[in-house]
């Protein structure tokens, strides 16, 4: 069976689609799944960093478009799962070395012989966010429970509603539960009724997060390890097809409550 | 009372079609009628400005140079143009060679994937949408408008006539903007980012309210007052 191209996007910057991305792909491997991970922020590659695969990049998606190498040349294995491949971005380039018709063609170059295409989109809304959707069996779009990222999320959503495209899926990234108690920061409900779209992921703000891409060792790799590991297994796991119930972040009460008011569906369809 | 529909006073009138602002120049001398154009675009900027228009010049016979003419002085308006149509052949062929539209096809429907039926319904000068408006997203009719669905921030929302969400409206809006100050705004939740009608400007308040209920915006005594429909 051919493999679903999965892209993550947000709109606004920062927000956590590489980590997501990276720790997506681990996850997805460690499922045994077939996973190829495309960097497509050419120009500001961060994906290989996350991954600590920076010093094995001989070459990148650039290079495969150009025709200077063969697209598996450009697969960078994992060093710690086999079925897990990076496809690196440019470094010295930018986002017109690229165009939607060249992500279309890479991608069903892959189809055949992987599970998941997971393709790490750039931040904003131009030649970069369209190619990197062009592609796309479905669209994650993550966001931060703050204002301005939900702003940036649901104006990414009318795009995509706009191409005619699937409805895209939601990942909440970085909610702390203190902060949502105390007021100061959009709770759940707030979002998801704003974008009114299926809620695949929520994930906590974990400090395991910024040692572990400091150290190219996505959190996922040890899925007990942090609240947020286990976040990434689940939405791993929703994307394969099964119904996995939000997990409450926070101690039973508030979170738990919000949480089972709202509606999810695994597969999307 | 509704936006200014059929020819006004200026002979210019303003329609909306599947694709936008429609813009009939009306009868008379070229240099009179862009004279006219230009009056109208400086009395109701807010209408205009950032948008998209198709123009009718008629029977008109215009040349490449008068087509790029009017096309200039909208664009200093800062609204672009991009159709202009007209029963003359000669025009015909000096808008295509301007890059313009020159007839309308089949309107094309725009609209997105939602799960009703049709998202777009006009029904004499009311524009109804049933879908919810996300950021960057607007809706632009010279007659009353009707949304089905809610007004996310950073959408925008522009009337000549009334402006109906039913949903929760936070966006922005601008009712009345041809200059009525008899235009209402409704919402089942009335918390928009900014709220106009006619030429009068009013802000949220700051504190986040409590419980949502229906509200009618309206003008009283000069000023924009939001009143709760139980209370009326």
């Amino acid at each position: 069976m051919a493999a679903t191209v999965v892209t993550i996007t947000s709109g606004k910057g920062g927000v956590g689609k590489t980590t997501l991305v990276a720790n997506l792909g681990v996850s997805l491997a460690m499922l045994g799944r077939r996973v190829v991970v495309i960097d497509a922020d050419v120009g500001l590659r961060n994906l290989d960093v996350s991954l600590g695969l920076e010093n094995r990049i001989v070459y990148d998606i650039v290079d495969v478009i150009e025709g200077r190498c063969r697209l598996r040349q450009a697969m960078v294995r994992d060093k710690r799962l086999s079925e897990l491949f990076l496809i690196p971005a440019a470094q010295n380039r930018d986002k017109s070395a690229v165009k939607p018709d060249d992500m279309i063609r890479i991608c069903d170059d892959l189809k055949e012989n992987h599970d998941f295409v997971l393709v790490d989109s750039p931040a904003g809304i131009e030649e970069g966010f369209r190619y990197a959707v062009a592609p796309a069996d479905r669209v994650l779009v993550v966001t931060n429970p703050e204002i301005a990222s939900v702003r940036d999320a649901d104006r990414v959503v009318g795009l995509l509603e706009a191409a005619e495209m699937n409805p895209p899926a939601l990942v909440i990234n970085r909610i702390k539960p203190d902060m949502v108690r105390r007021g100061e920061m959009l709770d759940i409900p707030d979002v998801v009724e704003l974008l009114a779209i299926d809620l695949i992921g929520i994930v906590p703000e974990d400090p395991v997060i910024l040692a572990s891409t400091n150290r190219g060792q996505p959190a996922s790799l040890s899925p007990d390890g942090s609240m947020a590991a286990h976040a990434f297994h689940d939405i791993a796991h929703r994307l394969c097809g099964e119904d996995v119930p939000f997990q409450a972040i926070d101690e039973p009460g508030l979170f738990s409550k919000l949480v089972r008011l709202i509606r999810m569906r695994g597969d999307g369809r | 009372m509704p936006g200014k529909m059929g020819a006004d006073s200026d002979g210019i009138s303003i329609k909306g079609i599947s694709q936008g602002l429609l813009l009939v120049l009306g009868d008379g001398e070229w240099p009179e009628r862009l004279d006219a154009l230009t009056t109208r675009l400086n009395d109701n900027p807010h209408f205009f400005t950032g948008g998209q228009l198709a123009l009718d010049v008629g029977a008109r016979a215009l040349s490449i140079a008068q087509v790029e003419t009017i096309r200039d002085l909208l664009s200093r308006h800062r609204v672009s143009t991009w159709a202009l149509f007209s029963e003359d052949s000669g025009t015909q062929a000096a808008v295509r060679d301007s890059g313009l539209v020159a007839t309308l096809e089949t309107p094309q429907s725009r609209a997105p994937r939602t799960p009703v039926e049709s998202t777009e319904v006009r029904v004499s000068d009311s524009l109804v949408q049933r879908r919810t408006l996300r950021s960057g997203q607007n809706l632009r009719h010279p007659g009353h408008i009707v949304v089905i669905g809610d007004v996310n921030p950073g959408a925008e929302i522009i009337a000549g006539g009334d402006i109906v969400v039913w949903g929760r409206l936070r966006g922005v809006v601008h009712a009345g903007a041809l200059g009525n100050e008899d235009a209402v705004i409704c919402s089942l939740d009335l918390a928009p980012t900014q709220l106009r009608i006619a030429q009068l400007i009013a802000r949220s308040p700051e504190e986040h309210r409590k419980r949502p209920q229906p509200e009618m915006a309206l003008v009283r005594d000069g000023q924009i007052v939001a009143v709760s429909w139980r209370n009326r």
